[in-house]
């Protein structure tokens, strides 16, 4: 072909190789897993060291050594200084993590099932949808039993919100990457406007439901033991189709002709993304760009197949969202911003990055 | 034997039939070209073959009817190389190739050794093997065609189907695709079904031709019976003049009109 004879005759062997062949596949190289969890494992080190309490810095790191399994440590920590390791910073840094990794890993799981790179839990109406469900639980039933209701609640709302930005986004019939984005706003408008008309029939609840909104992580062992098996299922569930969304990335109508049924893959991971959505604004309220910045960073460093976005964004959302309560909590200490400020102070001039970028790729 | 037997295929698209009772068929190791005007219904012909359209009517791909079969079933029969490929710039020619073996692996599985060996080998064999490292999106249009058709013969699937292979790509390269399907449908005893646009060109691969217009099956045959100027005068609304070439097959000169 375009070989001249000779190279055709000195044929190169680079893809039977079996070095040729590693280079050649996208897979996730376990030295990028080990990069990720150390730069997770230093931030959760950081954020157990920062608070207001000064408790010594020694004394944290081994305590946090004497938690890993088999190795104890004498940490020399007073009782009390132990009490706000164990029962504010540690919770609330695995909340942060925890909420951070479902948030990246459902934006990267939207960001195949839509073939958007602009598609995240916030901007797709999810978020808003979850948040409109648990204002109602808190407002009409409020209590315990509202309380238990959260999940489901934000179960229903994000799945609700993302096919109603999807169905809209397909009425417009224009295809392109920016119109679901469109769409996901104008549902997110619509829907936080009911959930301001609902909050405000309650004003008594309004504090509570406000402190849920701007995003927090500071709700402790509770939240997080509401939230993990939601967690671990959607979690498990996205990571295992990495493949698929690979496959749907070359098209709906390729992906059916290799025997895939395309409609059911985006159903299963549109149910995985919206689950992870619902977990993490079910503890922390709504946060943004988390979807967005983590995934594309992944992209980036370590190439476009979902098989690597989907793990290193899950370990990269942890560690991003835990740096930002981190900065949430410092920068105007004692006061605390809320963390959806310091992530869409960050996320949105990526997002713009990220757009013009996407630009230049579609036409 | 016929590999594809197509009879009263109908395919309705928004409400409007775009194709209307099809007949066709495709001995084994045969390569039929589709020829017809724009719109006239080729790409869904292929599409609906593919299963990514449902129409209505029969279609027995190598005896057994297709709206029977499980579409990995399918797949394992029937390679597509759509008109334009969604081709993602970051994925590299391996694992764009790899895809190909997906009939062949589970919902939630992994690709097996041997699935890596099949793909490396029909890279080799494409002259791809160099390229196996290199992303999508630094092809130039005829490597990419190239990938597309590595793709699918790492289906391994009997029938091949070429929406258009030639498009895009400048008079050698057209020739190079062409050759190469040509080859290996020899080889491996491949039945190819492709549309093309270029008549000279059909004529001089396929070995049956078919003339589709306005959604219905106009003339089928070898090329010589189906490239005459007066069907192509009727269908396309060109003045030709067709002539035999040294091989005795048609070839298709473009006449201007009366001055």
């Amino acid at each position: 072909m375009t070989h001249s004879p000779s190279a055709r005759q000195g044929r190169p062997r680079h893809a039977t190789a079996p070095d040729g062949q590693a280079r050649a596949s996208a897979r996730l190289r376990p030295w990028w897993v080990a990069a990720a969890l150390v730069v997770l494992l230093g931030s959760l080190l950081a954020g157990l060291l920062t608070g207001a309490a000064d408790i010594p810095v020694p004394g944290v790191v081994l305590q946090a050594v004497d938690w890993l399994p088999f190795v104890s440590a004498d940490h020399g920590l007073t009782p009390v200084e132990q009490g706000v390791l164990v029962e504010l910073r540690l919770p609330r840094v695995l909340i942060a993590a925890v909420v951070g990794g479902l948030l990246a890993v459902a934006g990267a799981g939207y960001q195949g099932v839509f073939r958007n790179p602009l598609a995240d839990p916030y901007l797709l109406g999810a978020a808003a949808g979850a948040g409109l469900t648990v204002t109602l639980a808190i407002v009409l039933i409020g209590g315990d039993a509202g309380a238990a209701l959260v999940p489901p609640m934000a179960f229903g709302g994000a799945v609700g919100g993302v096919f109603l930005a999807y169905a809209l986004g397909h009425t417009a019939r224009r295809g392109g990457t920016a119109t679901l984005v469109l769409a996901g706003v104008a549902v997110t408008s619509f829907l936080t406007s009911i959930q301001t008309f609902v909050q405000q029939l309650k004003v008594e609840e309004l504090q509570r439901i406000y402190a849920w909104i701007l995003g927090d992580v500071g709700g402790g062992w509770e939240d997080l033991r509401l939230v993990a098996p939601y967690a671990a299922f959607a979690a498990v569930a996205m990571l295992l189709h990495g493949r698929m969304l690979d496959v749907l990335s070359v098209g709906d109508d390729e992906a059916v002709s290799l025997g895939v049924r395309a409609t059911r893959v985006r159903l299963a991971v549109l149910l995985a993304a919206s689950l992870a959505t619902a977990a993490a604004v079910a503890v922390s309220g709504l946060i943004a760009f988390v979807g967005i910045v983590v995934p594309h960073l992944v992209r980036r460093l370590a190439g476009g197949s979902y098989r690597v976005v989907l793990p290193l964004s899950l370990i990269g959302g942890a560690a991003f969202l835990v740096l930002a309560d981190l900065v949430a909590r410092t920068m105007l200490a004692p006061a605390e911003l809320p963390i959806g400020v310091v992530t869409a102070f960050v996320g949105a001039p990526f997002f713009v990055f990220v757009l013009r970028v996407t630009r230049r790729v579609d036409t | 034997m016929s590999m594809i037997s197509v009879s009263g295929l109908t395919v309705t698209l928004d409400g409007r039939d775009v194709l209307r009772g099809v007949d066709l068929d495709v001995r084994r190791g045969g390569w039929l070209a589709m020829i017809g005007p724009n719109g006239a219904g080729k790409s869904t012909l292929l599409r609906t073959l593919a299963g990514v359209l449902d129409g209505q009517g029969e279609i027995l791909i190598d005896g057994t009817p297709s709206a029977g079969l499980s579409p990995r079933r399918r797949a394992r029969l029937v390679a597509f190389a759509p008109q334009t490929p969604a081709l993602p710039p970051d994925m590299t020619v391996f694992d764009y190739a790899l895809l190909g073996r997906t009939p062949y692996i589970r919902y939630l599985g992994r690709e097996s050794r041997a699935d890596r060996e099949v793909t490396a080998g029909v890279l080799d064999r494409l002259d791809l093997g160099g390229f196996a490292a290199r992303r999508l999106g630094h092809l130039s249009g005829g490597e990419r065609q190239r990938v597309v058709i590595a793709r699918a013969l790492v289906q391994q699937a009997p029938v091949l189907l070429l929406d258009e292979p030639t498009t895009a790509l400048d008079l050698g390269h057209q020739q190079q695709v062409l050759e190469l399907v040509d080859r290996l449908r020899l080889a491996d005893r491949l039945t190819v079904l492709s549309s093309l646009h270029d008549l000279s060109l059909a004529g001089q691969y396929a070995d049956t031709m078919t003339l589709i217009a306005g959604g219905a099956t106009v003339a089928s045959g070898p090329p010589a019976q189906v490239l005459t100027e007066e069907l192509i005068a009727a269908h396309f609304g060109a003045t030709v003049k067709v002539a035999a070439g040294p091989d005795g097959r048609p070839h298709v000169h473009l006449m201007r009109g009366d001055r």
